[in-house]
């Protein structure tokens, strides 16, 4: 039992990850829903009366009411993860990264899950921190509704149900990964 | 199953920031290995689920829906999500995650996430597809 819990306050293995992701997916399916978060972003807006402005917005948002339970139940789950099941915060990555964006300005990269130097409390009211939580965030729900889905629509259910599209759009997140890892945050950090 | 997801997703670090900064540097197999193991184990069970004429919990066939096809949708979409991916470091499902594991302040990105899905919405007539 001291094993099993002291395996599950270590970080988890890449092949333990996946599979469990696909497990819930499973799961979804087998409860006759489906996987998709970004879909949540969309429910939103029509909770917060969209529907009005737009028909894009109008259906009726109790259709997805397991799907905002869902995501309510991640939002525990993280706090129980951080705060039950992970004695340490450091993230063991590599040290190519580590050098890497220490050369744009994070001092310790890895010591926590997220860099303190965007979202740690003393930062995080910074234009810099505005920026990349309000500006990322706007990017993440306007590209994931443009392309009707994220990651957990399409790189884990569409690429398992062999779509063409999921991988077109796929692609699409890595070259505006790559774009910015590579092209615009180094320019961002400066703010 | 929230919970669980929760759960899985942030001990398996996918929510980390900086082990999405090593993904789209190709410095580690980490988050590729999750993504891909994840990606071959949901190719056998839809298989499985589609040979066996698997039912749901209330009976119906379980039926995978197919995405929308369109080459500009889904790449400008998912370049645009991209683009938010990486600076935040989090896809939506960690965004949520985020807000229980390291603070409620991850609401702000949430916000920019219903903006960006409410513009859309309203220029989607607009766009290409």
């Amino acid at each position: 039992m001291d094993k099993l819990i002291e395996f599950i306050q270590q970080p988890w293995p890449w092949w333990v990850s996946g599979p469990l992701i696909t497990f819930t997916m499973f799961s979804l399916l087998y409860f006759g829903k489906s996987f998709g978060v970004s879909t949540n972003f969309k429910t939103a807006c029509n909770l917060l009366g969209a529907g009005k402005v737009s028909n894009f917005f109008k259906f009726d948002w109790r259709d997805q009411l397991w799907n905002l339970i869902f995501i309510g139940g991640t939002i525990i789950g993280g706090f129980i993860a951080a705060h039950y099941l992970t004695p340490s915060q450091a993230v063991a990555i590599s040290p190519a990264t580590i050098a890497d964006l220490k050369a744009i300005g994070i001092a310790s990269p890895g010591s926590s899950y997220v860099p303190e130097e965007i979202f740690g409390s003393e930062n995080r009211w910074s234009l810099r921190s505005m920026v990349f939580l309000l500006g990322g965030g706007f990017l993440v729900g306007f590209g994931t509704r443009y392309a009707n889905g994220c990651t957990s629509g399409h790189a884990i259910s569409g690429l398992s149900n062999l779509q063409k599209w999921s991988l077109v759009a796929v692609i699409g997140f890595f070259i505006g990964g790559l774009a910015m890892t590579h092209f615009f945050l180094p320019l961002l950090m400066k703010l | 199953m929230g919970i669980l997801f929760g759960i899985i997703l942030s001990k398996g670090e996918i929510i980390s920031w900086f082990r999405i900064q090593e993904m789209f540097r190709f410095q580690s197999f980490h988050m590729f290995g999750v993504i891909g193991s994840a990606v071959v184990f949901g190719i056998i069970t839809i298989q499985f689920i589609k040979r066996k004429k698997l039912r749901d919990s209330a009976g119906t066939l379980i039926t995978v829906s197919t995405q929308d096809p369109g080459y500009a949708r889904n790449l400008i979409g998912g370049t645009i999500f991209g683009l938010g991916w990486a600076i935040t470091g989090a896809c939506p499902g960690p965004l949520f995650i985020l807000m229980g594991h390291q603070g409620w302040f991850f609401v702000l990105a949430i916000a920019g996430a219903i903006l960006g899905t409410f513009s859309y919405g309203l220029i989607e007539k607009k766009l290409p597809h």
